[in-house]
């Protein structure tokens, strides 16, 4: 009884939509007609004749490997400072969250796309050192690093995770260290650091598979294009412009069963490497 | 996977002891810098809706010279429909959202944490299963569902699913809690013939109240940042939610109106600011409990 809208949700919203999606993914099915089954075309075509498949790739490939190390590096540069009983702690805390908590709005994409505009903030901080930069929105080659960053300046979830790691850590292992005339540095390389790789971990699961879904800073700032030249076609804004805008859903279908089994392959791949290099205490 | 108590967070901070004033100076000198960098520009954004139009861009300081809400005004009416109607739609949806996830994944936690039933470790793993599967797979043929139905372009695909527990993230964060509470009070109540219904009402429900606040805190943040769903799902500007609302307003005054934009993004902030302001505590310790993301 208490089970039932989980079970009616499980059943409709989302083993049944699963099965189906499989389904579609192998049919030319446009929303409109009724679908007809085309066997392997739509995988065929995504192998062999997309170059934008192969774009949204990269650039999802990209921003995964570029902001995902970076926000953890960040996350736990701050919360190692801020774990060290400090004034302040709260505030400081407070701050570097926010940003997180903000961030999938609309209104922080819409401040970023003016931030890194060609007359926007970031250049005339920078013209003040006398560099001019690019118009980074809108260059190819940089667009993709501003979507980097904006990922990067929201590091306070992972942050406040580490925050309470690195808590659970037994102060007298660290003084027990300095007895033995340990150095700071060998103490974080020593003690922190591998009792912290479970959290570490964890972190660094979730962010991925979160970069990998990332969808409404592309579609924002590049104006639902994926542009300038494909430069910020996320894998996700790829998915929707099929499935929504050329109503390809069968295709679209094929494309999301393709990002689960890349997001389930980058997993597995985690969570087999993690024996090797992750410690929990038994 | 992690496993942080409750009382991890709020633990007082390890003893700072043997550090030289200098470090500590050194080290307050770096987390002020960082949060100068780490707010700026959304000060930088509320102080340019605030700015006479001509001035807006023309500096990086965070000061006006002077103060004028024009921007408000030209933003909030600057389309065909005033931005009040967003506001109350994004209102109408997020709180809906916000009891149909507190009851139905409080119902179903309960049945997981309390009751026995057969095939109660079978159901309990496949629900953390579904916490796995990104929304990609279950989308398109959602989509197809609800339009069959008639749903497209009304609130119902984005309310109706959060009734039947869809986000099983707030089922594993309540089992967690409920777990924690003894058993041996509902196991009283049961000896008492309390029904599962009263024991649910009258001991979880009071007794689970931080975690309930927090699911639904979060609910309420999520459902009025979420972008992609009212995109699919809502085509009449009438029913558009705040975040549809302002992009619209970027497409349509891209190059004209910043300072209504800003005034706009601003305003859209705000309630998710305050949630921010007066739950603190409560949302760094679901963070730090569950890692929850955004």
């Amino acid at each position: 009884m208490f089970l039932l809208p989980w079970l009616i949700g499980f059943f409709g919203l989302t083993l049944g939509p699963a099965l189906v999606s499989l389904y579609l993914s192998f049919t030319n099915f446009d929303l409109i007609q009724s679908p007809e089954w085309t066997g392997m075309a739509n995988y065929v075509r995504i192998a062999t004749a997309d170059p934008k498949f192969a774009a949204a790739m990269s650039v999802t490939l990209t921003y995964v490997v570029l902001s995902v190390p970076f926000k953890l590096a960040f996350a736990l540069l701050v919360a190692i400072a801020l774990n060290r009983g400090i004034n302040g702690l709260t505030l400081y805390r407070a701050i570097f969250y926010l940003p997180s908590l903000l961030g999938g709005s609309v209104a922080i994409a819409v401040l970023w796309r003016q931030l890194f505009a060609g007359d926007g903030l970031v250049n005339a901080a920078l013209s003040q050192f006398g560099i001019e930069g690019p118009s980074w929105i809108s260059h190819p080659n940089y667009s993709i690093y501003t979507l980097v960053a904006l990922s990067v300046w929201q590091f306070g979830s992972p942050m406040i995770i580490f925050l309470a790691g690195l808590r659970q850590i037994p102060t007298d292992m660290y003084e027990a260290a300095s007895l033995d005339g340990a150095s700071k540095f060998r103490q974080f390389y020593k003690i922190t650091l591998p009792l912290l790789t479970p959290v570490i971990f964890f972190n660094a699961v979730v962010q991925t598979i979160d970069a990998f879904k990332a969808f409404t800073p592309a579609f924002i700032i590049s104006g639902g294009t994926g542009g300038p030249i494909n430069s910020t076609l996320f894998y996700t804004l790829y998915l929707y412009q099929e499935a929504f805008g050329n109503f390809r859903m069968g295709y679209a279908s094929a494309l999301a069963w393709i990002l689960v089994v890349i997001i389930a392959i980058f997993t597995a791949f985690s969570f087999l490497t993690s024996r090797y290099w992750v410690h929990y205490d038994d | 996977m992690t496993d942080i108590p409750m009382t991890a967070v709020t633990a007082p901070p390890p003893p700072s002891t043997g550090r030289s004033p200098v470090a500590s100076a050194l080290i307050h000198a770096a987390l002020i810098a960082a949060s100068i960098a780490m707010i700026y520009p959304l000060l930088w954004m509320v102080s340019a809706s605030v700015r006479p139009e001509d001035e807006i861009f023309s500096s990086t300081s965070l000061l006006p010279s002077s103060i004028d809400l024009g921007s408000y005004v030209r933003g909030w009416f600057g389309l065909d429909i005033s931005f009040g109607r967003f506001f109350w739609n994004s209102l109408v949806v997020s709180v809906l959202t916000v009891i149909g996830n507190v009851v139905a994944c409080s119902l179903a936690a309960y049945a997981f944490a309390r009751l026995r039933f057969k095939g109660r470790n079978f159901w309990f793993a496949i629900m953390l299963g579904t916490l796995m599967i990104p929304y990609h797979v279950t989308l398109i043929p959602q989509y197809v569902l609800f339009l069959n139905l008639g749903w497209v372009d009304t609130y119902l695909p984005l309310i109706v699913p959060k009734f039947l527990a869809s986000d099983a993230f707030f089922i594993f964060l309540m089992v967690q809690f409920f777990r924690g509470i003894p058993r041996e009070l509902d196991e009283a109540a049961m000896m008492d013939g309390c029904s599962p219904w009263r024991i649910y009402w009258k001991i979880m429900v009071p007794l689970s109240l931080p975690v309930l606040a927090t699911a639904a805190i979060f609910s309420f943040i999520w459902t009025w940042d979420d972008f992609f769903g009212p995109l699919i799902y809502l085509n009449d500007m009438n029913n558009y939610t705040i975040q549809l609302g302002l992009r619209t307003f970027v497409d349509s005054s891209s190059t004209s109106d910043w300072g209504g934009l800003f005034a706009m993004s601003t305003l859209s902030l705000v309630p998710v600011f305050f949630f921010f302001l007066f739950f603190q505590r409560l949302l760094i310790e679901g963070i730090a409990t569950t890692g929850m993301k955004r």
